[in-house]
């Protein structure tokens, strides 16, 4: 059913739809809003058999949900930035055993200086915890995502986060169609995990591994996070066959064919990115957009195939690797090696300065006329930097 | 108690309650350790040094924790020795199930374990979490407190040999003044640990009025066995910490792992109580008191306080830890009878011993 | 579970891990002699007993105890204990009370009527025993415990030699003893009262196949006491006989009994029974050099017997005797002052020891006789083959006990002596046919006591033999395999729960100096079981199970009740921690083979 509704709110609901039965969080925004509602719905008895536990910490959240995914139950958390970041060793925890947490992350920059507004800092960090990264466009993939996320984590046995765009997203209110509980139970079975912490059958969970498995180990982890490549679309269309629209999967390519110039950009930035891309393609421009949704695992083959008739690639940014620049651009490049296709990077909406239509235009417009240098920061106050680098 | 026509208590049970087996006692009486039938929680071919406390001590417990619990239990560990030297794939030495996650999330595993555990609507299955002090006081506190804050519901066990021994034998907050580790070592004006304020992390549970706090040493089985069967009879956060010897880093004879307990606790130096709701309400009387120094004495960790030349002031401050101690619980009170179960534990008496001025000499 | 590839384990997978290749030092359990059985001359082992009294199963624990000794009642009432005074308890608060503990087992076998096992005469071959005291009693009942003929023969016309005629009634009454003899005599012995034996080689003529001297001491020694005519002087085993026949010598009202041992105890303590008022010992050394036991001074004294410490009698007269006082020079040994007093004397009572009548002996070939005893070897055979000899007759510490333990052991020589295919009275077996020595395994061995030498010849600490019950290596056994004696160090005493020793009553005062009744009182059902449940069970395990619980590798497997323990060295690591607990000392540990 259609509803006018915030997105955290919209993602809280369809979380609930997949009846999660334990729920730890610890609040920071621009989480808040999704585990306030989630808190608020155990408590008012409307998501029965869910356990909510205020924990003192991100890293206890983490810790939370290993134990109880450990147990069998299906387990949900939330974060962002800072706290991301406080629960990483346990993250990592998480990927290593393969427990099937969904997480929602509600991107925010990551301090000093403290800031509370969008960009990916945060999840560009975790890329290599092990964890799947989805990354929703806008608040109706948000809801649909998490639903999806439960199917994919549990069928595979890894974690998944999904990441919205912080405010831009979380906050934003608009119609979403939300996912119902009913739906959902016909698309997601009931978690059956793949060990599980239990008098009845012991084992022991979380074993030393040295040199003589750890390779091993590690690899299974590796192959695992492949296999998600055909379970990601596959769940999609599922999706789309339960709930009669497209959500999900590995990428969304917009108006590629015959397109010159392509955009690949992640997150709330392809809604005005396929504006602008609306724009110049009436102005005779051949640009196209890639709208990257799953970013690990990176989808090589889906990625070269939807860039193969691109003569030039920006990769928009929402996070820096300082020192080198982008960080979902070396994954484009080694997608795109052999092809002969020109790649150029511009960091965007750092710290949530907003990526307006105007600037985009400019720089489709300077990337078509192969003006773009190798790494552009979009909108940079060049008088700022200039006097700072100036007194050094 | 019924007594002889001398006035003696008949009910004499030659190793009272000290030994781990007593032939001559009710067998409903008898402790988890002495029963063919224990759950060897964790059982042969691990990797603990020779006479390792915390192996001990962690079979005890958890034995006796699977017996409260009839087997409807799970266990959550955090990193250290003891998960170390119990799961080096391919082997594990646990009998019971049993998680490893990480250093210093295992109170928070837990929590999240008993949380699952009532979402899935098993209440029977109870949560024991399990630590080292580095584990416990440390890197651990922070989860732990927040554990006692929400009263979840898990038995916390730390076994407290005073110093990160996995690692090769660092100083923790739970280290003892003065004792020699390997990040405070045996050099310089003041050799060895600082005397800090400490980490009393029992009376910090206790300041979190959770249903129950207790200490215990590998040294008396029963009591320990009392404490953690009281404690599985319980719901909400339990907090046991038990004094567990580590002959590698305490540079004790593997042999005198018990021993050495037994002198920590005959000194005063590691009081052991009870402790319901933020109020102690028990307290295990010291049997034959002993200066701290013999405690000290058998540990090579504090061999700088006697050797080149005696410290006899360090040794002082040490004993005024003690007598603190003594005082602060009444340890020195009267051993009037010896209890199989904590003093003052209803039913769990075994009535023996000599009542007050009943020796006598025969003329 | 699709279980993920090494994160997770399968349960107790470790047990593939064989940690018992860490050790240098393996566990062993051991069977070490107690110090109590070492000790006792009658060759119990008190430990074996009271862990059966401690459960109270009183009559096994009687049972057991009478395999070695038939007198328990009597033992428990006149025995000097060394067993307790070897006792490794008396290092932690006082000796266990096995002496009690061993009367109220024999007044419950009286009180019961528990008999002792009647066995058949199956060896064919008949044995003679001269003297009905505890030594020849002794050897007859484990003469026919062995299933031999048994003839014993007194001279007197009841039996049981001094514990009748020498030992008061007030510590030893009547009923008792003779409810025990009437028990031994019932296993078959023939005994044959007021049949003095003149001479033994009359006896083998009789067609006995061997035969034992017992006949004790029966004579008072009168040392020189310089007396008037008028002085009234008498010995006081011929007055304790006396008085023990029911005949109560006139002693008159002030009494001076002359020595220093039990005899002179009892001697004064008898008079003041029959009416003294007075009843002084006179001895020349210190209380505490007195050979008398200290237990019974102090009764003596509290009944009003005084004693002269540091005097001597110099002459005795009618009505009163001079004493002489004596000092201890630096050896020990009292001296004369030359400082004289005079003690009023009615009668003087010389209590200076006895002496055997070895006439019976006299003239037979092959037998010795040195300062009054008769010699003997290791198997107390006389130098006449066939002829044996025990108690107060030979070279021994002079005790009820110790001859109950030549009883025993005369015994078990008879009995291989008879196991020889050719033997003859008085004469030596041929050389060919002795080697082939049957040894009464079931009879209680009595240990070394003073007669011959014990067997620990080539014993070194350190040495390994297998002990011959347990199979366990015993470090510092001897040649034969036997264990060495448990001593305290090797306890963890810690373990042992305080519990003072249990006094046995006493009888008030009144009814101490006006009659013969008995002193000392038994224990009652619980505080013989309190008392026997002090034994700290020394070099014997008594599954308490420490070593068990104790093994941080879980490498001790229990063995059920009464089967005790296993060490598992696939898994032992040698860190000797239930070594170090063990509270009885009966794991040690030893050097690993390589
Ligand atoms: C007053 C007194 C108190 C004592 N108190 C204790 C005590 O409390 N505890 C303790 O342990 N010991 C005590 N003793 C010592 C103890 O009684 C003796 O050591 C013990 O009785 C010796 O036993 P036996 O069998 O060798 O000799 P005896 O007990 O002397 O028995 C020898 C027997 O042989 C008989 N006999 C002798 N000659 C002949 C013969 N030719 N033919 C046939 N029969 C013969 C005698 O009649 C006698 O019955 C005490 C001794 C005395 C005198
Ligand atoms: C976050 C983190 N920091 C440090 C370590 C290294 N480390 C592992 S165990 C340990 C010490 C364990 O000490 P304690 O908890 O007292 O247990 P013990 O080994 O003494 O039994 C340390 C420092 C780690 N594993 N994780
Ligand atoms: S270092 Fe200490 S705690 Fe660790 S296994 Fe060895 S003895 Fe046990
Ligand atoms: S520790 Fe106890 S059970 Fe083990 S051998 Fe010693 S006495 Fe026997
Ligand atoms: S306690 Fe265990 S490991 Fe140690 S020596 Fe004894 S049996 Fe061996
Ligand atoms: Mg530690």
């Amino acid at each position: 059913m259609l509803q006018q509704v915030e997105g955290s709110k919209a993602v809280a609901r369809a979380v609930a739809a997949c009846r999660p039965q334990v729920v730890c969080a610890y609040p920071i925004s621009p989480q808040t809003h999704i585990v306030e509602e989630i808190s608020r719905m155990v408590k008012a008895g409307e998501l029965p058999g869910c356990e909510y536990v205020n924990v003192e910490s991100e890293f206890a959240a983490m810790s939370g949900v290993i134990g109880s995914c450990a147990v069998g139950a299906r387990s949900y958390t939330a974060t962002a930035s800072q706290g991301l970041l406080f629960m990483v060793e346990a993250l990592y925890n998480v990927s290593g055993m393969g427990l099937p947490i969904v997480m929602t992350v509600a991107n925010r920059a990551i301090g000093a200086p403290i800031n509370i507004w969008n960009d990916h800092g945060d999840t560009m960090s975790q890329r290599d915890s092990g964890w799947l990264q989805l990354y929703a466009a806008d608040n109706q993939e948000a809801a649909d995502l998490h639903v999806q996320a439960f199917r994919i984590a549990e069928e595979l046995s890894v974690p998944v986060m999904v990441c919205m765009d912080g405010f831009v997203l979380t906050h934003a209110t608009e119609a979403v169609d939300v996912p119902d509980v009913g739906s959902v139970d016909a698309f997601l079975p009931p978690f059956v995990p793949r060990q599980v912490l239990d008098p009845d059958a012991p084992v022991s969970i979380g074993a030393m591994v040295g040199p003589e498995a750890f390779t091993e180990v590690r690899y299974l982890a590796h192959r695992r996070q492949l296999d998600a490549l055909t379970v990601i679309p596959r769940v999609a269309n599922e999706f789309a066959q339960h709930f009669g629209r497209t959500s999900g999967g590995l990428l969304h390519p917009y108006r590629t064919e015959g397109a010159d110039l392509v955009v690949v950009a992640l997150g709330s930035v392809l809604g005005t990115l396929q504006d602008v891309v609306d724009a110049q393609r009436s102005q005779g421009v051949a640009v196209g957009a890639v709208g990257l949704t799953s970013f690990r695992p990176f989808p090589y083959d889906a990625v070269r195939t939807a860039l193969a008739g691109a003569h030039r690639v920006v990769v928009l940014e929402r996070a820096l690797a300082v020192g080198v620049g982008g960080i979902v651009a070396a994954d484009v490049r080694t997608a795109l090696v052999g092809t002969g296709v020109e790649q150029v990077t511009v960091v965007a909406g750092l710290g949530g300065r907003p990526i307006t239509t105007a600037s985009l235009g400019a720089m489709i417009g300077d990337a078509v006329a192969g003006r773009l240098p190798e790494l552009t920061f979009l909108d940079l106050d060049h008088a700022v930097v200039d006097r700072e680098l100036g007194r050094i | 108690m019924a007594t002889t026509s001398l006035g003696m208590p008949v009910k004499f049970y030659q190793v009272g309650s000290f030994a781990v087996g007593n032939r001559l006692v009710d067998p409903a009486l008898r402790s988890v350790q002495s029963g063919q039938e224990r759950a060897n929680a964790l059982t042969s071919g691990h990797r603990a040094c020779q006479g390792c406390g915390e192996a001990l001590g962690a079979r005890y417990v958890l034995d006796a924790a699977m017996r409260a619990s009839q087997g409807r239990m799970v266990t959550v560990n955090a990193t250290g020795c003891l998960e170390v030297f119990s799961t080096p794939y391919p082997e594990t030495s646990w009998r019971v199930a049993w998680l490893h996650s990480l250093f210093g999330n295992a109170p928070a595993v837990a929590t999240g374990v008993a949380a699952g555990l009532r979402a899935l609507g098993r209440d029977d299955v109870t949560v024991v979490a399990q630590g080292g002090d580095g584990g416990t006081v440390d890197i651990g506190f922070g989860a732990l407190s927040g554990m006692f804050e929400r009263n979840d519901d898990v038995l916390y066990v730390c076994y407290d040999n005073g110093g990160y021994m996995n690692t090769g034998i660092q100083r923790s907050g739970a280290t003892p003044p003065a004792a020699r580790t390997m990040t405070t070592q045996a050099v310089g004006a003041e050799p060895g640990n600082v005397f800090g304020q400490g980490k009393d992390v029992p009376r910090i549970a206790m300041a979190h009025d959770v249903p129950y706090v207790a200490t215990a040493t590998v040294a008396d089985l029963r009591d320990l066995e009392a404490k953690v069967t009281h404690a599985m009879s319980l719901r909400g956060s339990r907090y046991l910490h038990v004094l567990v010897p580590c002959p590698l880093g305490w540079g004790t004879a593997s042999s005198d792992t018990v021993k050495v307990a037994r002198l920590a606790t005959e000194s005063g130096f590691f009081p052991v109580f009870e402790a319901e709701h933020g109020v102690v309400t028990a307290v295990r009387h010291i049997r034959h008191r002993v200066p701290v120094e013999e405690y000290l004495r058998l540990q090579g960790r504090y061999a700088h306080l006697f050797r080149p030349e005696r410290r006899d002031d360090v040794i002082a401050r040490l004993q005024a830890i003690a007598d603190r101690n003594i005082e602060r619980y009444g340890l020195a009170g009267p051993v009037a009878a010896l209890e199989v179960g904590p003093v003052g534990r209803a039913g769990a008496l075994i009535e023996e011993g000599a009542a007050p001025g009943a020796r006598v000499r025969e003329v | 579970m699709d279980k993920p590839f090494a994160i997770t384990l399968d349960v107790g997978s470790s047990l593939a891990n064989h940690t018992g290749a860490w050790r240098v030092e393996r566990p062993v359990y051991v069977e070490l002699e107690p110090p109590c059985a070492h000790a006792c001359p009658a060759g119990e082992n008190p430990q074996r007993w009271l862990y059966a009294a401690e459960e109270g199963a009183y009559e096994q624990a009687w049972r057991r105890l009478v395999e070695a000794n038939p007198f328990p009642a009597v033992m428990g009432r006149v025995c000097y204990h060394p067993c307790q005074t070897a006792c490794n308890r008396g290092f932690l608060d006082e000796a266990v009370g096995i002496n009690a503990v061993e009367r109220f087992l024999g007044d419950l076998a009286i009180e019961r009527g528990w008999a002792l096992p009647v066995p058949e005469v199956t060896s064919g071959r008949r044995v003679l025993v001269v003297g009905a005291g505890p030594t020849g009693l002794s050897a007859a009942y484990h003469l026919r415990r062995l299933g031999h003929d048994v003839t014993v023969r007194d001279a007197q016309t009841a039996p049981g030699g001094m514990m009748r005629y020498g030992i008061p009634a007030y510590r030893l009454p009547r009923t008792v003893l003779d409810a025990e003899i009437d028990r031994l005599v019932a296993t078959g012995v023939h005994l044959e009262l007021g049949a003095r034996v003149g001479d033994v080689l009359d006896a083998e003529r009789e067609g006995f196949d061997a035969a034992l001297l017992a006949v004790g001491a029966q004579l008072g020694k009168r040392a020189y006491v310089p007396a008037g005519e008028a002085a009234r002087v008498l010995d006081a085993v011929t007055m304790l006989h006396d008085v023990a026949e029911g005949e109560a010598p006139h002693l008159g009202r002030r009494v001076v009994v002359y020595g220093g041992g039990n005899t002179a105890v009892d001697a004064a303590r008898t008079a003041k029974r029959l009416g003294a008022t007075d009843s002084v010992i006179v001895y020349r050394r210190t209380r505490d050099r007195m050979p008398a036991h200290d237990s019974e001074v102090a009764e003596a004294i509290e009944e009003g017997v005084r004693v002269t410490w540091l005097s001597t009698i110099r002459h005795a007269s009618a009505g009163r005797v001079l004493i002489e006082r004596m000092v201890l020079d630096e050896t020990g040994f009292p001296q004369p002052t030359g400082e004289l007093e005079e003690l009023e004397a009615d009668s003087l009572v010389l209590a200076l020891g006895q002496e055997t009548d070895l006439s019976l002996v006299e003239g037979v070939p092959g037998v010795s006789v040195v300062d009054g005893v008769i010699e003997v070897d290791d198997d107390l055979m006389t130098g006449r083959p066939g002829l044996f000899a025990g108690g107060d007759v030979v070279p021994a510490e002079r005790t009820v006990t110790v001859g109950i333990g030549h009883g025993t052991r005369a015994a078990r020589a008879i009995h291989a002596w008879l196991g020889r295919a050719d033997v003859r009275p008085g004469v030596a077996p041929d050389a060919d046919t002795a080697a082939d020595v049957g040894t009464a395994s079931d009879v209680g061995a009595a240990p070394d006591d003073g007669v011959g030498s014990g067997g620990d010849e080539g014993a070194e600490p350190g040495q390994l033999g297998a002990h011959p019950l347990t199979g366990a290596q015993v470090p510092g056994a001897d040649a034969a395999g036997n264990p060495p004696v448990a001593t305290f160090d090797q306890l963890n005493p810690w373990y042992f729960a305080d519990a003072p020793h249990a006094v046995r009553p006493r009888l008030e005062h009144a009814r101490r100096t006006s009659g013969f009744e008995e002193v000392v009182q038994g224990l009652d059902v619980t505080t013989a079981q309190y008392e026997a449940r002090r034994c700290m069970s020394c070099g014997s395990c008594f599954e308490c199970d420490n070593c068990y619980g104790v093994c941080p590798d879980n490498a001790v497997t229990k063995l059920g009740p009464g089967a005790r323990f296993r060490f598992d060295y696939d898994y032992c690591k040698g860190c000797g921690l239930c070594v170090q607990e063990c509270p009885s000392g009966s794991i040690l540990m030893v050097p690993e083979v390589p």
